[in-house]
């Protein structure tokens, strides 16, 4: 086999090898929705976080537009702090914004809901968003609900 | 008498095991600094990566469209319970990025690849041709050892990506042309559960390290057998068991490391 034909075959062979990288990067991965680093971070505090990962998603009115960074235990006020970063081209939420941990199905993964509010000032990076709501804990709601049944 | 003729092949046997593994380690250390020869001949490495990539093709793309077809099966078969027949896709896309796409390439790779470098080598250092380069000043590691490492280890993540590529085509065949599920489903679900990075970047960086030990173990069990046609024999049998134990024991490090969240 002459030069040419092995030369020939090795390209077509790296050629398809990075064709399929690149078919798995566009085609399956989050390549297309990546947000990147460049979002700028805004932190709230809860009470609860639940299942809350980071990496899960931040959504407005269902749309995402961005995502969990960290997580970390505040020992001081006893609740969890947790950074998200938001795409930068979503830079008006109102300062009274209100983040609350929600649950995508009835068993699905937990992400942050933002539902904006009413103020003229915008979220900037590292602002803090005041208004949260804990997420709803399996547990306890049936455990509510077992103890208001035992009160009738 | 008998207890300290056992004692003595054991204790033989531990010793001549950790020779071979510090043996092993020495050609690695020799083989590495060879390969800036290969900047001055690329087209050693150029025949190489066609004896050792673009022949193990056919077997990858073959093996990779019928694992991606029985993944879509069975995931389908386990998830139309829960009405969750929409997630396939994210089922099969992870578990080809993350462990099958590497494993299972690095498998077929030693078999197919592997055992034929250290047959190979083996075979030149029988027929003393290996000396026989000695001889004329060549040293046979820049010339016959360093091309062959480093065609292996350069197509081993091409493979593991085609394999990967034609499994998400074959579960895709299965799935929204045999079973009828949405098309549209299939790539956006698989999209927004799949990182670029996570996923993707972890599940190559798996098969060059597989890759790396795959070829070493070949070339190593080749430059180092007994050069009988019996020592030929068992050294490639040793290629392809060691390699993919090593794969096996690898993956399941690589995989805490890297997934364990």
């Amino acid at each position: 086999m002459s030069i040419r034909t092995i030369e020939i075959a090795v390209g077509l062979f790296v050629a398809a090898g990075l064709a399929a990288l690149f078919m798995l990067a566009m085609k399956v991965s989050n390549l297309a929705n990546y947000t990147g680093d460049d979002g700028y971070e805004i932190s709230a505090r809860f009470d609860n976080i639940g299942g809350l990962k980071v990496r899960s998603p931040v959504a407005a009115s269902g749309v995402r537009v961005g995502q969990v960074v960290a997580i970390a235990y505040d020992s001081d006020g006893y609740e969890a702090r947790v950074t998200m970063s938001i795409d930068p081209q979503y830079d008006k939420f109102p300062t009274d914004t209100a983040a609350s941990v929600l649950t995508s199905g009835l068993l699905g993964e937990q992400f942050i809901g933002l539902q904006p509010g009413a103020e003229e000032e915008f979220l900037k990076a590292g602002g803090e968003i005041e208004l949260t709501q804990s997420a709803l804990v399996l547990e306890q709601i049936i455990g509510q609900f077992l103890y208001s049944m035992a009160e009738e | 008498m008998i207890l300290l003729d056992k004692l003595q092949s054991l204790g033989h046997k531990s010793l001549s095991s950790v020779q071979r593994l510090g043996r092993g380690h020495v050609f690695l250390l020799k083989v590495l600094p060879a390969m800036e020869g290969m900047l001055f001949r690329p087209s050693l490495l150029i025949r190489q990566m066609y004896s050792v990539g673009v022949q193990t093709l056919l077997i990858i793309v073959v093996a990779g469209l019928f694992v991606g077809m029985v993944i879509a099966l069975q995931a389908y078969n386990a998830l139309v319970d829960f009405g969750a027949e929409d997630s396939v896709s994210v089922m099969v896309v992870l578990s080809l990025l993350r462990e099958l796409g590497p494993v299972v390439t690095a498998l077929l790779f030693a078999g197919r690849a592997g055992s034929a470098l250290t047959a190979e080598i083996g075979l030149m250092k029988a027929t003393e041709q290996l000396s026989g380069m000695e001889m004329m000043a060549v040293n046979p590691i820049e010339r016959v050892i360093a091309p062959r490492f480093l065609a292996g280890f350069i197509s081993m993540p091409l493979l593991a990506a085609i394999f990967s590529a034609v499994g998400v085509y074959g579960s895709y065949l299965v799935a929204v042309e045999l079973l009828g599920l949405d098309a549209g489903a299939f790539w956006s679900q698989a999209v927004a559960k799949v990182d670029l990075y996570h996923d993707l970047g972890n599940g190559m960086i798996k098969s060059a390290v597989f890759g790396f030990v795959v070829v070493w173990i070949a070339v190593f069990e080749g430059y180092d057998c007994v050069p009988t046609s019996e020592g030929l024999g068992r050294a490639t049998t040793r290629t392809v068991v060691h390699s993919s134990l090593a794969v096996l024991g690898l993956d399941f490090v690589l995989t805490a490391l890297m997934f364990n969240e």
